[in-house]
């Protein structure tokens, strides 16, 4: 396993919540990635960006850098703050292909429920589903710019 | 004090205060659906043998104990899956063909909005005043401008537990020539309902709510109202007479219960209301806590009550200022205790309020002034956590 890969980072991640042995000191401690979350420009708190879930308010923005993509975020409620945060942590920087590649299945280990229940009110579940969408989405078009490069040639 | 009949209590120490959502069961509850499937399991309304028409006999016994229990006669109550069916089904197979403007107040349940907005009727919204009640004589007005509407307003707001005033809301709205449905989802549980007293249209309510099955509700309606109504449903059961050119149906109530309907979970309906039926001080109870709940509320720096008025039944709604009532949620569920927490689906009000939602506690009456206690305890240690 690379010491880069998705796989790496969620460990790193899981290692430092073993650390808490009272899940309301493992909370306290997203509170605190979620108050400590890299503000979004808020020219992009706008409809399009907002990730549905009602519970509370979360503004997705991905693009694209060098073939790269990465995710910044922003939302109403530090909670779900920091676990944006985590999720930025293990997907933000990384190829269409390496995100693709990678099952979320990955993310229990991380023990965090409201990561793992996808129910249709989990805005942190949709955030996950957004992340993937993006990826294929670039994906698609960078294979179709390759192609293209192709028959230029 | 009232723990012991539930099962789930046996089980789990958590301290559940989502009780508007729904409630916990009692084992009557079980034992009457258990029953069903176990010693009679057998269809009704159809065909002769003996062990149907047991399945008949108790079916149509419930209807007869649950329409007494709100006052109302048994070929009055129609069996649904909830208050949410009977108000879509009132929709469809009424007022839809009766009436071209329905109006509800701004305290309304979602379900009391979609169902007529489905069938393209023209709503008017009712506002409340600051402490989120009718004001009389603003809803006098509306009456004036639109006689001879449809009227749909809530017993008591799941939202924040204000309990309408029924009596005077639908004797002016019979002087200006309306009828009224009145959903009593979060009335069953905690009020004593008289449908005739309060001289009501149609009622609607749900098992779930008041200690019973899920999936299985009613809509009470004058005899002579449902008989004007059309069938919601086609299928067996509810016919007279079937050719392939016309079909005939059968008199209300049957005539909107197609197909098998929720045996068990009817017989199970009775049983959480005869369950009701047996607890002493219920209303006491409730408003004990609620009153304990608000002062007990009020000394937590910060908090934002929505609800200061006397008429208030079952639940309480506020806010930490500062704090994301989600935040608080989750910090309370990983502290054992179970609430509600964002716009209860009810979305209209929480915009008129300009918040996304609230924290929710609603009582049953297994709740205790310990219980909320430890909750405001809990709650205490999130808002020093997120402050």
């Amino acid at each position: 396993m690379s010491p880069n890969s998705i796989q790496a980072a969620i460990d790193t991640l899981s290692s430092e919540f073993d650390l808490f042995d009272d899940v309301m000191d493992k909370y306290e401690y997203i509170i605190e990635l979620g108050k400590g979350l890299k503000p979004m420009d808020d020219q992009y708190k706008k409809p399009e960006y907002k990730v549905q879930g009602c519970q509370s308010q979360i503004w997705l923005h991905p693009y694209v850098k060098k073939g790269k993509l990465y995710f910044e975020a922003t939302g109403d409620a530090l909670i779900a703050k920091g676990l944006v945060d985590i999720l930025i942590r293990i997907y933000s920087g990384r190829s269409a292909k390496e995100i693709l590649e990678s099952d979320t299945s990955m993310l229990k280990s991380l023990h965090l429920s409201e990561i793992i229940s996808s129910g249709r009110q989990n805005g942190i579940a949709s955030m996950l589903k957004r992340i993937y969408g993006f990826a294929k989405e670039t994906s698609a078009s960078q294979t179709a710019i390759t192609d293209l490069a192709k028959e230029q040639t | 004090m009232y723990k012991e009949p539930f099962p789930f209590f046996q089980n789990s120490d958590i301290i559940y205060l989502d009780n508007a959502a729904t409630t916990q069961k009692p084992q009557v509850v079980l034992d009457a659906i258990n029953d069903y499937y176990t010693l009679f399991c057998s269809n009704t309304h159809r065909g002769s043998h003996e062990l149907g028409n047991r399945a008949t006999q108790e079916y149509e016994a419930a209807r007869k104990s649950i329409s007494s229990f709100i006052g109302a006669e048994a070929n009055e109550l129609i069996f649904t899956r909830g208050t949410t069916e009977s108000i879509n089904l009132l929709a469809s197979s009424y007022v839809k063909e009766h009436f071209d403007t329905v109006i509800i107040s701004e305290l309304e349940h979602h379900s009391n909005i979609v169902p007529w907005q489905l069938h393209e009727l023209h709503l008017v919204v009712v506002p409340v005043n600051e402490e989120l009640n009718i004001d009389l004589n603003v809803y006098e007005c509306i009456l004036q401008e639109h006689p001879k509407s449809f009227i749909s307003l809530t017993h008591v707001s799941n939202a924040f537990g204000i309990v309408n005033p029924l009596n005077s809301l639908i004797s002016l709205a019979h002087q200006y020539g309306c009828e009224v449905l009145i959903d009593g989802a979060q009335a069953l549980a905690h009020l004593s309902i008289d449908v005739k007293k309060m001289d009501a249209d149609f009622y609607a309510v749900s098992a779930h709510k008041a200690y019973g099955p899920t999936g299985v509700g009613a809509l009470y309606g004058k005899y002579a109202l449902l008989e004007k109504m059309n069938p919601y449903q086609g299928g067996g059961s509810m016919i007279d007479d079937v050719s392939f050119e016309y079909s005939t149906y059968l008199d209300p109530p049957w005539r909107f219960e197609a197909g098998t309907q929720a045996i068990a979970q009817v017989l199970g309906f009775k049983a959480a209301l005869e369950f009701i039926r047996t607890i002493e001080g219920l209303e006491a109870h409730n408003a004990k806590l609620l009153e304990y709940a608000k002062a007990q509320l009020l000394k937590i720096e910060g908090v934002q009550l929505y609800t200061y008025a006397n008429n208030v039944s079952g639940n309480i709604s506020f806010n930490i200022k500062g704090i994301h009532h989600d935040d608080i949620g989750i910090l309370l569920s990983k502290q054992n205790i179970m609430l509600r927490t964002g716009h209860h689906c009810a979305m209209p009000i929480m915009k008129k309020l300009s918040i996304e939602g609230t924290i929710r506690l609603s009582f049953a009456i297994y709740n205790t002034q310990e219980e909320i206690d430890i909750c405001l305890e809990a709650l205490q240690k999130a808002i020093r956590i997120l402050r």
